[in-house]
């Protein structure tokens, strides 16, 4: 710049350079915020795989249960040593059968009957659950005693882990739940084949259980389909109901303005709150049960109704008028038109709506911590009127328990609970794809 | 006759109804359809409605009220030495009485001439036909259950004819009015347009019963503790009463939690904020189509787990982690291999609740930086700045009052999270500022005070309802004060 003031003005003037307007600096500015945004979006993503990842790589041995299947001799000098059964149906509950599992493997490992020790560390490798297992057998066909039958034992959880490679069996023997002695016998059983994984159909059917091995989702699923079916039926009608009337019918006035505020804020009320007032209207004051899936149903229908009516108003919203005006036009009435006409045209959009509010009252925790859903229910409920416990509520009482069977349960019910989430959301998607309808 | 019973023949009688009347209103039109003012189907609804709806308010009333009737009455039969007693052990006397009750049902007639009157022979026939009872029966318990029982029985039946009897005369009266000018679809239609207002005023009825029922509760609370110890105590220590004692005293401070829910919120706002604002700005201004179409459903994926699986990823992958490479980094650095980041922190939390919200700014935002008129956009690139000079100077700028609201939207999510931070928060209520540390949220004192045996009348399980009433007052202010600055923002524009 000085040159081209300089005196020396009669030597032709070199062409002017460009002003610097720091154009280098300011691309690299613009590649740093694309940077940026890129590495933002890939936050997140990469966040979504690694909790997908780390709940599916612990989760996904939760569908597979160890098994122990040995001939198991039903001795009539366990079961009912004085004959008994007939006269005293009592005999044939309280047996002691657990004996017969331990007996069964120990004569297959060939432990000696006055090895104590061994006996002992035998019957630490097989579930408790057996109890129920024979019992259930015997008193369905008495007959079975004095015969030797193939039966599949449930194997202890700590065997269950460490047959899945989940114990280190490298840490001293006495710092581990299993011994030594236990994994050669794991790994004798596993050579003859007596002990393998199947697939594990106790998670899917079972009851809350302190054991691992016996613990399922059972009554969980139960609890959350009766609150599903009760959210879905009340809050469709009402929530489509009360859409139409802001929608089509409400005058501007102060009321419905009211409503309108009302709505866009209990969408936004923390889940929590809707939990306490579960509990001080349902329970307390109109004295339903506690732990009934009737007041989750309840409390979940009025935490999905704003969703259901915010989707509901926005699919009304989308049908064209044209289509009102040429109903009244050819003389139906208001309220035909809306029903007859407007009404199934936004159904699409209506059910998409209803099953994404679905979606998030199925995932839903906190409100049901509060009105006792946190219940060690072992029976299914056979109405909603009876105690039990949900999908996510199981998943936090797994969570909170120590052993690490239960880890590798809470991930596999997480599985469950999302498999169950991504079929609603796809069913929810397909939905607006097969009848969405641009005008 | 049982309920369900009534009900059922309420409805056929409803059907039945439908069915006359379209059918009445066609013969009274000589077959021509024409010829009558609604079309026939909206006669029988008529007349289905007026057998119905009538009968079935009968019925809900007759169940609510007569229980409370019948009980009080029972009530005041009792002895005089009875009703001297305090109210609880009243209760103890009626519910003795109500299982009775229960069990002289059971039994058969000749059973009850056998043992009425001796209690003690009472109690074991109960016993052996599944009907416990806490004590002996006395006497008067014994003529109370009948008299219970005569009196439910009569209620019963009084109700069952009366019900009958209203959904049989509103269909015959509906019947009757059936004109062929008869103006049946407007009454139909009020009666359905009724039941639409009824229906969305279930939003204001949902919002009146969270104040009320909170507010009640709460109320109750405060009359044992005094407010100001609440909302300026500095110590939470509510110290759980044994089952019955009332007298066993609690401090309640709201401070602590506050600021462990307030800084909690802050690190989850650290963290959501810039990765969504960035993000949004990413796939609004740089992101190809194709880019979009499939990072945008899967940002929105995190919005759709549910808190309880973030929860158990805090407090099973990333709260061991933080603290497995604390104690590294300390080894590298001081040769001490000791964690100084606990496994349930602020940090982990917080970070954990982060993820979660990062759809809903970047959404939120997204929404709001694609409402900004193309042209002051277009105005910018066209003097020659750069896209990023543009979403900095321009774009932002205007659309800065949307991302606040969007953003005071979110943080009313934060502070209203439960599960996540119930797994990885910790229970330590204390006031402390090392993010490393476990601090406690009002959410998680909720759910603590709240789920085992339930009192309501200790402090120790009401001051849940406090607490959820100083939530709710804060979430709603910060909704309100963003619904209000985004409807600014959006006439600024429109």
């Amino acid at each position: 710049m000085t040159d081209a003031l300089s005196p020396a003005a009669g030597i032709p003037k070199a062409k002017p350079a460009r002003r610097d307007i720091g154009i280098k600096r300011r691309y690299a500015a613009e590649r740093r915020f694309r940077a940026y945004g890129i590495a933002a979006l890939s936050f997140g993503i990469i966040f979504l795989l690694i909790l997908i990842w780390s709940v599916v790589s612990k989760g996904y041995t939760a569908f597979q249960q160890t098994m122990i299947t040995v001939p198991v001799e039903f001795s009539e000098q366990v079961i009912d040593p004085q004959n008994e059964r007939a006269t005293d149906p009592q005999k044939l509950m309280t047996a002691n059968y657990p004996i017969l599992a331990r007996n069964a493997v120990a004569k297959v490992l060939g432990v000696a009957e006055n090895d104590r020790a061994g006996l002992r560390a035998v019957n630490q490798m097989i579930s408790d659950g057996v109890r129920t297992q024979l019992r259930d057998m015997v008193v369905a066909n008495p007959s079975l005693i004095g015969t030797t039958q193939t039966v599949s034992l449930l194997a202890a959880g700590d065997l269950d882990s460490a047959f899945k490679g989940q114990i280190d069996l490298s840490v001293p023997e006495t710092n581990r739940k299993v011994s030594d002695r236990q994994v050669g016998w794991m790994n004798q059983l596993a050579e003859s084949g007596a002990l393998a994984k199947h697939f594990n159909t106790g998670i899917f059917v079972n009851g809350a259980s302190s054991r691992p091995e016996a613990a399922g989702v059972g009554v969980a699923l139960i609890g959350s389909f009766y609150m599903m079916l009760i959210v879905l039926v009340l809050s469709l009608p009402i929530g489509v109901a009360a859409s139409i009337y802001l929608e089509e019918f409400a005058p501007k006035n102060r009321f419905t303005d009211l409503i309108e505020v009302n709505i866009n804020n209990l969408a936004a009320v923390p889940s929590i709150v809707y939990g306490l007032l579960g509990l001080a209207v349902f329970v307390n004051f109109a004295g339903l049960p506690r732990s009934a899936s009737l007041v989750g149903g309840l409390v979940l229908t009025l935490m999905t109704l704003p969703t259901i009516i915010i989707a509901t108003r926005a699919a009304l919203k989308a049908v064209p008028p044209s289509i009102r005006a040429a109903a009244l036009g050819l003389g139906a009435s208001k309220m035909q038109t809306i029903f007859h006409h407007v009404l199934p045209l936004a159904m699409p959009g209506i059910l998409t709506g209803t099953i994404i509010g679905l979606a998030h009252a199925l995932g839903e925790t906190a409100p049901l911590l509060l009105i006792g859903m946190v219940a060690f229910v072992a029976n299914y409920p056979t109405t909603p009127l009876d105690p039990s416990t949900a999908l996510p509520v199981q998943i936090y009482m797994w969570a909170n328990e120590a052993e690490r069977a239960f880890v590798e349960r809470t991930s596999g019910a997480i599985i469950i609970l999302l498999l169950f989430l991504i079929v609603m959301n796809v069913g929810a998607i397909l939905l607006r794809r097969r009848f969405e309808r641009r005008w | 006759m049982s309920t369900s019973l009534i009900l059922l023949i309420v409805a056929l009688i409803g059907i039945v109804g439908y069915v006359a009347g379209a059918r009445r209103a066609m013969a009274l039109a000589g077959g021509l359809s024409s010829k009558l003012h609604s079309r026939p189907g909206y006669y029988g609804s008529f007349i289905a409605l007026w057998a119905i709806v009538p009968a079935l308010l009968i019925l809900a009333v007759w169940l609510v009220a007569s229980p409370i009737y019948i009980n009080s009455s029972v009530r005041s039969g009792f002895p005089e030495e009875v009703k001297a007693l305090s109210e609880a052990e009243q209760g103890l006397n009626f519910g003795m009485v109500s299982s009775l009750a229960r069990g002289m049902n059971v039994l058969s007639l000749e059973e009850i001439e056998r043992v009425g009157s001796n209690p003690a022979e009472l109690r074991a026939a109960l016993g052996a036909k599944g009907v416990p009872l806490a004590g002996e029966p006395q006497p008067f318990m014994v003529e109370a259950a009948g008299e219970l029982n005569t009196m439910t029985a009569l209620s019963r039946t009084a109700m069952t004819i009366v019900v009958l009897a209203a959904s049989l005369a509103g269909a015959l009266l509906a019947f009757r009015q059936i004109a062929p000018r008869f103006r049946a679809r407007n009454r139909v239609e009020k009666v359905i347009l009724a039941s639409l207002v009824v229906a969305s005023s279930i939003a204001i009825l949902t919002t009146i019963g969270i104040v009320l029922s909170m507010l009640t509760e709460a109320g109750h609370f405060f009359a044992r503790v005094p407010a100001w110890e609440f909302f300026f105590g500095t110590v939470w220590d509510p110290r759980f009463a044994a089952a019955g004692a009332t007298d066993s005293e609690g401090q309640f401070g709201l401070i602590p939690l506050l600021l462990g829910t307030l800084y909690i919120g802050l690190v989850a706002m650290l963290v959501a904020v810039p990765v969504g604002l960035f993000s949004a700005i990413y796939m609004s201004e740089y992101a190809s189509p194709k880019v979009r179409s499939i990072a945008k459903p899967l940002l929105e994926v995190l919005a759709g787990i549910p808190t309880i699986v973030y929860g158990f990823f805090a407090l099973t992958v990333v709260g061991p982690f933080l603290r497995d490479l604390s104690s590294q980094v300390n080894g590298l650095l001081t040769g001490d291999y000791m964690n100084f980041i606990q496994a349930q922190s602020v940090l982990t939390a917080g970070f954990v609740m982060g993820i979660m919200l990062i759809p809903y700014v970047s959404s939120l935002s997204d929404d709001i930086i694609t409402a900004v008129p193309r042209a002051l956009c277009d105005g910018s690139l066209g003097l020659g700045a750069t896209r990023s000079e543009t979403v900095k100077r321009v774009t932002l700028p205007a659309a800065l009052p949307g991302i606040v609201g969007a953003i005071l939207m979110t943080a009313s999510r934060a502070i209203g999270e439960t599960m996540i931070v119930v797994l990885a928060a910790g229970v330590a209520a204390r006031i402390q500022f090392d993010p490393f540390e476990p601090m406690t949220t009002v959410t998680v004192k909720i759910v603590s005070q709240l789920t085992g045996d339930l009192e309501f009348t200790s402090p120790q399980t009401l001051v849940a309802f406090a607490l959820g009433i100083t939530l709710f007052a804060i979430t709603l202010c910060l909704n309100i004060y963003a619904l209000y600055i985004v409807r600014k923002y959006r006439e600024q524009y429109e």
